[in-house]
């Protein structure tokens, strides 16, 4: 029952997904990587501080401003 | 396929994701930046205001830079981390979603992020200018708002989840339905549930806030719809054989 069968000749041949072993070093490393550098635009010298002093918060605050995250 | 075609499209998802910056950036320098000064002259007129930025006694960045170098250092960042995300999406989502090729997979993701990373936070926490916020709270707003994006991601995971379990028994489009209506049901509990805060002063001019909020939502907007575009584009040229590729010369050369 059920499986609403598309047609075969639907025009987009269907895709083979990526195998989740493949993906999952590159998402790892990528996503790691995506998240330090958010954090560093989103709320380094914010709410929390690896580094000391406010050049980073002045630095990317307008940004910060204006890709919406809290700034001050 | 193999890991090599998942690095070939991380690396084009983030390309995609400097060019949705640069998009962006225009966007954010052309209609944020005069909210933004409008919002310091604001502070700054207001007496004795204990923030610093602008025209405080020792500037760290002056205001000029602020604008140019330091808006576009955040956002073509913001649009790097945000195409590699969007990119690692892409590919758990290729082919597992529906028969959607790589451009209109590409599409969804896109607009998926749009709504989960920016459009549910923005409607609970919305953004807010300078001038706007106190100080001593900027934890626990900090805190909420990213709580409340990794809670949306995840709530947007689960309703895609979901929608393939119920595809076979109530077929594509209503379980896409159910999928999204237990999505917006999951939101609204989150909306109810989640401390709300207001810090905008009663005198704070409520057309510059609506500006500025709308600014920011634009800027989004363009960032993962030029991502969407972008990406879907180099990821259908990467997957797709060149010899399934419709070839649009060739009827009219010919």
């Amino acid at each position: 029952m059920a499986q609403s069968v598309a047609p075969a000749d639907a025009g987009i041949p269907a895709i083979t997904p990526l195998s989740l072993k493949a993906i999952a070093p590159w998402a790892v490393f990528i996503g790691l990587l995506a998240l330090v550098l958010l954090y560093f635009v989103g709320a380094e010298q914010g709410a929390t501080a690896l580094v000391s002093g406010e050049g980073i918060h002045e630095w990317v605050h307008d940004g910060r401003h204006l890709l919406g995250f809290p700034c001050h | 396929m193999n890991t090599l075609s998942v690095r070939a499209l991380l690396v084009r998802g983030m390309l995609a994701g400097l060019a949705a910056g640069v998009a962006a950036l225009l966007v954010a320098y052309f209609l944020g930046e005069s909210r933004v000064d409008a919002a310091i002259a604001l502070e700054e007129h207001a007496a004795g205001g204990h923030h610093d930025h602008g025209g405080g006694e020792e500037e760290l960045v002056s205001r000029a830079l602020q604008a140019t170098g330091g808006l576009a250092t955040g956002v073509l960042v913001f649009g790097v981390a945000i195409g590699g995300i969007a990119a690692i999406a892409f590919c758990v989502a290729l082919g597992r979603i529906g028969r959607f090729g790589p451009r209109a997979t590409a599409a969804f993701v896109a607009l998926g992020g749009l709504i989960a990373v920016y459009v549910v936070p923005f409607l609970k926490y919305p953004a807010n200018p300078p001038a706007v916020g106190d100080g001593d709270t900027i934890g626990k707003r900090t805190a909420l708002f990213f709580l409340l994006v990794l809670l949306s991601v995840l709530l947007a995971v689960g309703a895609v989840l979901l929608g393939r379990r119920l595809a076979p028994r109530l077929g594509n489009w209503n379980a896409t339905v159910a999928a999204g209506a237990a999505f917006l049901l999951a939101v609204t509990l989150a909306y109810v549930f989640l401390p709300s805060y207001n810090e905008v002063g009663p005198d704070f001019p409520g057309q510059l806030l609506w500006q500025f909020r709308l600014a920011t939502l634009a800027v989004q907007a363009v960032l993962w719809t030029v991502f969407g575009l972008v990406f879907g584009a180099l990821a259908e040229r990467l997957l797709t054989p060149e010899s399934a590729r419709p070839r649009p010369a060739e009827t009219v050369a010919a």
